[in-house]
């Protein structure tokens, strides 16, 4: 075929006469569908394996189908009942319940429903508990709402239904207002009994211990940097290995070198016995509370303070801190006012790096933090686990998500994600 | 600050000594606690300290023994075993969908990189313990929880973010007119990758493998929630044995981790100085 790229002689086309733009587009998707295509496994599998268990524990920490799955008949019939009549529900309500727990009962999903409640008001484990065990004795022709109040009387107390009624929709703000240690009432939200309440505090320790790890860090990083980035860079590299070894040395190996020193059977107290500081009596406990946490902790994310800073001291010019004793500055002067500003950078990297690490930590303080130096993430293991209360494990984990990514998002404009490095 | 010039006053030199004290002292903090478990490991006795015996330099008071419990205890050695079993698939998964994922980001034109870019990367900045409540409910769901699959599966996902980092990092010292010229000559893309792209960023690849290694080795979190008795390994051993304070034989695992932290430290350098060396820069 003869093209006629002469067509318009202000297109400017390859030779076989497509435009130039036409062929320059074609071949930029091109580069662009191959790059994408190199990148798609890696983004299909961190979506499967990764982004996914992510999303499902947003949906965890909402999602209330049991009441409905379970009970779908009562909370039909109880769609028509006011909460905030004074009236108890009317028969037919009843009667659902009966069938709905009959059900239920054979599948043996009643106590189940009875636990996820519990989490709401105390009791109605129990009640379900009960109730399952009695049903089968019930008289099917009814009247099904005195036979229920006969098993237990909660089934004729209001609270009971309003409750059933308010965490019947199949998403609940619910487990949210647990972790703020709040709950939904007859009157809507409202704080919790002052002594049921131990989120808020505990994320407010979570805060102040991760705080103060990084200032500890801040302080004892400090000096390591500015003295790495001003010796001559053999004795620097020297000296770096310090840093490096404890980063790279695992996790768990520190923290059982912790546990060995701080002990009140262990290496700190009995040299401080035998130089006679204190007495064999009055051995100091630095392990099991705050301390523990706290000395720990530092040690471990120290290299993630000193790294940062050392890498923006290191670009520093000495010239501005010679300028500034030249013009009459005394040490300090040049130092507070010329030097320290430069670093300020650094110091933003390392602190919130380090405090990001530091919220979201598990094994340590788990080991050595005791009671009181455990941090929200062991609270969330505890409700895996232990608790088996998954959508109060979810609704904190997606708290304490929401904090991370908000300051990963600061962290992010700082030094920017591409900027992160390793070693 | 690196030396005192001569016309330094009193106070200045007191300064300059001070602050060599206190850095000593910091530097003391970092370290000891690593070098004290060394000759804590080889403890005859069962205690956490030093008995007087060892500080006397009694050599009855030193023993391997508890380097032989843990070669020789099967809980121990089922440990080894399984991490062994689960850090290196996890790593060769890791590696070449990270390495490949790398190139692609590194070429010039990306749709939407820098979002690519933050899911990638997520699973380094997310903590680790929601990481693990995430995992746990949805491989609960699809029935891979308790399974050798699972964990490597999330071991993987953990250590690609490092993998991408460290080939993306050698990958901007790359010269692209390389692969140009290897086109030129009449090279495919396959050939151009194996012979003229690869042996460049392999420092890059490595490193970033040893990263995605050391990050399923160590990794304690996921496993915990994840894994069955069947997947259980040395660090999970490490975590029961110190709640629970069963034997020093802790500490022997702990100094053989110390080596081999070291060793990784060490690897890692040198490549880091290869990769320098190859890319036509002076290694500093």
């Amino acid at each position: 075929m003869n093209m006629q790229p002469q067509s318009d002689p202000q297109v400017l086309t390859t030779r076989d006469g497509t435009p130039l733009k036409v062929s320059l587009a074609k071949a930029l998707r091109r580069e662009k569908l191959r790059s994408l295509a190199l990148i798609a496994p890696l983004l299909i599998f961190i979506l499967v394996t990764f982004a996914a268990p992510i999303a499902d524990m947003l949906f965890r920490s909402v999602e209330n189908g049991i009441v409905e799955n379970t009970l779908p008949k009562t909370v039909n019939a109880l769609s028509d009942w006011d909460v905030t009549s004074s009236q108890l529900p009317g028969e037919p309500v009843y009667k659902a319940l009966y069938e709905d727990l009959k059900v239920a009962t054979e599948e043996k999903t009643h106590t189940r429903l009875g636990s996820r409640l519990n989490y709401e008001a105390s009791g109605m484990s129990s009640l379900f508990r009960k109730t399952g065990r009695r049903i089968k004795r019930m008289d099917e022709a009814g009247p099904f709402a005195e036979q229920f109040i006969d098993i237990d009387k909660d089934w004729g107390d209001l609270a009971t239904w309003r409750l059933l009624k308010r965490y019947a929709p199949k998403y609940t703000p619910g487990y949210f207002l647990n972790a703020a240690d709040a709950q939904l009432t007859a009157d809507g939200i409202a704080m919790k009994p002052a002594n049921e309440r131990i989120y808020l505090l505990l994320f407010a320790r979570t805060l102040f211990l991760s705080l103060t790890i990084t200032l500890c860090c801040l302080l004892l990083g400090y000096p390591i940097a500015f003295l790495l980035a001003s010796l001559p860079l053999r004795s620097a590299n020297l000296l770096m290995i310090l840093v490096l070894l404890p980063f790279w040395t695992s996790l768990l190996v520190r923290t059982s070198a912790w546990k060995v020193l701080l002990q009140q059977e262990g290496v700190i107290n009995d040299f401080l016995v035998w130089i006679g500081v204190i007495g064999d009596a009055s051995r100091l406990v630095m392990i099991n509370n705050k301390t523990g946490t706290i000395i720990a902790m530092t040690h471990i994310l120290l290299p993630f303070m000193i790294l940062p800073l050392f890498s923006v001291m290191k670009t520093i010019s000495p010239t501005y801190v010679r300028a500034a004793k030249s013009l009459g500055a005394t040490d300090w002067t040049a130092f507070w006012r010329v030097y320290f500003p430069q670093t300020v950078p650094g110091i933003g990297a390392g602190a919130i790096l380090v405090f990001i690490l530091a919220i979201g930590y598990y094994i340590t303080p788990e080991l050595v933090g005791g009671t009181d130096g455990i941090f929200i993430s062991n609270r969330i293991a505890y409700h895996i686990s232990s608790s088996l209360n998954w959508g109060l494990a979810a609704a904190l984990g997606v708290i304490l998500l929401g904090a991370v990514l908000l300051l990963f998002y600061v962290y992010d404009k700082i030094v920017g994600i591409d900027n992160v490095k390793l070693g | 600050m690196s030396a005192l010039p001569a016309y330094a006053s009193t106070g200045q030199r007191a300064w300059h000594y001070s602050f060599r004290i206190i850095c000593g002292l910091i530097f003391f903090f970092l370290i000891f606690p690593i070098l004290v478990i060394l000759p804590l490991s080889f403890n005859a006795q069962n205690f956490f300290t030093f008995t007087p015996q060892m500080l006397a330099l009694d050599p009855a008071g030193y023993s391997l023994k508890h380097y032989e419990d843990f070669f020789t205890n099967p809980d121990w050695q089922q440990a080894l075993r399984n991490s062994f079993a689960i850090a290196p698939v996890a790593t060769l998964l890791a590696t070449s969908f990270g390495t490949l994922a790398a190139i692609g980001l590194s070429q010039s034109h990306v749709p939407y990189r820098s979002a690519i870019m933050a899911i990638l990367i997520s699973p380094m900045i997310v903590p680790l313990i929601i990481s693990a409540a995430g995992m746990y409910f949805f491989y609960s769901r699809i029935g891979l929880q308790g399974t050798y699959v699972g964990v490597v599966l999330a071991h993987a996902a953990l250590g690609t973010p490092f993998v991408i980092i460290t080939v993306t990092a050698t990958l901007v010292g790359f010269d692209r007119s390389l692969v140009r010229a290897a086109a030129s000559l009449g090279a495919n893309p396959v050939t151009t990758f194996f012979k003229v792209q690869m042996p460049l960023i392999i420092p890059g690849v490595v490193s970033g493998a040893l990263f995605a290694f050391i990050t399923s080795f160590d990794e304690v979190v996921v496993v915990l929630f994840l894994g069955s008795a069947g997947q259980k390994t040395l660090p999970w051993q490490m975590f029961t044995g110190l709640r629970e304070q069963i034997s020093p034989t802790i500490l022997a695992v702990a100094s053989l981790m110390v080596a081999i932290s070291i060793i990784l430290l060490t690897v890692l350098e040198l490549l880091r100085r290869r990769s320098e060396r190859l890319r036509g820069l002076t290694p500093s």
